[in-house]
């Protein structure tokens, strides 16, 4: 009883961080086809804005809740840059997109080397999320309880900003037809920019919270970057809600997994699964369904 | 309205569309005709800035918009109704029209306006676009290019594989709609009955070259007949 409440905490808590780490790939990737490896490398800034934020204002708390926003906006912004500056030249350029993000996923690292230094540096959490919250006789980290909390929040605000705001609208509407959407007067362009803002800015909230995981560096991306893109492919490409079932499973999976094993071999076997459930379904849990193509 | 002066369009290395000039009316309906693969969609999705022209020249109102994107002819009041009853299949019929008619002053107006118009949409505004019947989302693709407030309205063959009576309806709005003025219309057309009832030009295109043109009203009709035969 007591590792089956533990474990399925730890692949809800698990796979809150792959939700965090994946949303705003399923934004980029999932909706607009970009593979961006430099998505790693935007939750390592949001990181280490959570840093800097806390050498500035120092109270671990009011930093932290600072940092949130502050994080988003620089995650935003370096998407921005990346989508103004390269991507838009690649669209539909799938290899070489590829090859100039992990590109500039490098130059990034090298950056936060060069500023930061290459030790691992630690962004303590508040007390107010510090220890366990006991309930019914387990006890459960506050920090994992806030991750997860903070993933719902997400999900949900993505969820209805794309549903109920105009520039949601916008989004889906040209994630679905682009032509169509440009030749009704909706400016694609425009709607890019804006989405990879988004997808970006979400990578960085997700560096923020994995500063309550422990302490942070340079590779912080790559540890995070191939679970996320796992994460989309399995929940089928364009969906949020199969990302969000898809987190949680690989977590849950995971979990149990490197209960029974080791960490890297856990890696080896997700990695096994996830293969051959993509050879069974390839679309991915989730696939668009319309009477016509358009 | 609209002027191509001798445009040339292609696909990659093929040309398919050779030196057409077309022009729409001031409050005037133009028509251009032909057979299948003739070429009448690329040149409508050049006109509509889809397509770039490989030369010559495309004016709205006397402006060069050659060179400018779709989104911004629009904005110059051209409104496109692709072949094929396009829409965005994912949003519903009522988001269809809102993704258009947001962040303009009278949005929601305009919304209420094409509902008019199409009132076969009113009990539809809840439910996906895709899964609307062909004739639902050629209405709502219409009424969707209506909200933009356009001057200039292109449709490429409206009425393509729709049952009779839709077609009907759909032949009659377009008829008011041209006749109210403000409004000119480039259409596309395999129907030529139609076409030349609407039209005040009409335009014959065959292997992507203008083959015969004049001016509607009697006669228009044999001619039109002759030049298709060829
Ligand atoms: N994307 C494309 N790539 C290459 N060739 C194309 C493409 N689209 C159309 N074509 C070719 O261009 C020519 C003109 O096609 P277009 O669609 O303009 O014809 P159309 O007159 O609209 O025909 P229909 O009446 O069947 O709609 C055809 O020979 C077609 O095969
Ligand atoms: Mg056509």
């Amino acid at each position: 009883m007591d590792v089956l409440v533990t474990q399925v905490f730890n692949g809800l808590s698990g796979g809150s961080i792959l939700l965090l780490a994946a949303l705003g790939l399923a934004l980029t990737f999932g909706q607009m086809g970009v593979i961006n490896m430099a998505h790693g490398e935007f939750i390592m800034a949001g990181a280490y804005t959570a840093f800097v934020m806390q050498q500035v204002l120092g109270a671990a708390g009011l930093s932290l809740l600072v940092s949130l926003p502050m994080a988003f906006l620089v995650g935003g912004l370096l998407g921005v840059l990346l989508e103004a500056t390269l991507l838009r030249r690649m669209y539909h350029r799938p290899l070489d997109t590829l090859l100039v993000t992990w590109g500039v996923s490098l130059i990034l690292q090298q950056l936060a080397r060069d500023v930061f230094g290459t030790a691992g540096v630690d962004v303590p959490a508040p007390g107010w999320l510090s220890g366990p919250v006991e309930v019914l006789g387990f006890s459960f980290p506050r920090s994992r309880l806030f991750i997860l909390a903070l993933a719902i929040a997400a999900v949900v605000a993505l969820s209805l900003a794309l549903r109920l705001t105009p520039l949601g609208r916008r989004i889906r509407a040209t994630v679905q037809n682009r032509q169509l959407a440009e030749s009704s007067g909706i400016s694609t362009r425009r709607t890019d920019v804006l989405t990879f803002f988004i997808g970006s800015g979400l990578a960085g909230v997700a560096g923020v919270v994995l500063t309550l995981m422990g302490s942070i560096s340079s590779n912080l991306g790559t540890s995070y970057i191939v679970d996320a893109f796992l994460v989309v492919i399995v929940g089928g490409i364009g969906q949020i809600k199969g990302a969000v079932i898809a987190a949680f499973v690989l977590g849950t999976v995971q979990s149990w997994v490197e209960y029974s094993t080791t960490a890297s071999i856990a890696k080896v076997i997700l990695l096994a699964l996830v293969v051959a459930f993509l050879q069974a379904r390839p679309q991915g849990i989730f696939q668009v369904r319309t009477r016509s193509l358009a | 309205m609209l002027r191509m002066e001798d445009v040339d369009i292609a696909y990659g290395r093929t040309t398919v569309v050779h030196g057409v000039s077309i022009e729409v009316p001031a409050d005037g309906v133009a028509a251009v005709m032909g057979h299948n693969g003739a070429g009448k969609t690329t040149l409508l999705r050049a006109a509509v800035g889809l397509l770039p022209a490989r030369s010559g020249r495309i004016l709205l109102d006397g402006e060069d918009v050659t060179a400018l994107p779709p989104n911004r002819r629009v904005r110059r009041g051209l409104a496109y109704v692709p072949q094929g009853q396009q829409s965005f299949g994912q949003l519903t019929t009522a988001e269809n029209l809102r993704v258009v008619a947001d962040g303009r002053p009278r949005g929601a107006a305009l919304v209420d306006e094409a509902l008019d118009l199409f009132p076969a949409l009113k009990g539809l505004l809840g439910r996906r676009a895709g899964l609307l019947s062909g004739g639902q989302r050629q209405q709502l693709a219409i009424a969707r290019a209506l909200i933009t407030e356009p001057r200039l309205l292109i449709l490429d063959e409206p009425t393509e594989g729709i049952q009779p009576s839709v077609v009907a309806e759909i032949e009659r709005t377009i008829l008011d709609l041209t006749r109210r003025g403000g409004l000119s219309v480039l259409l596309v057309e395999q129907h030529v009955g139609f076409a030349l009832d609407a039209a005040g030009r009409y335009y014959v295109l065959a292997a992507g070259r203008v083959t015969a043109e004049g001016s509607g009203g009697t006669g228009a009709a044999t001619d039109v007949r002759t030049a298709m035969a060829i």
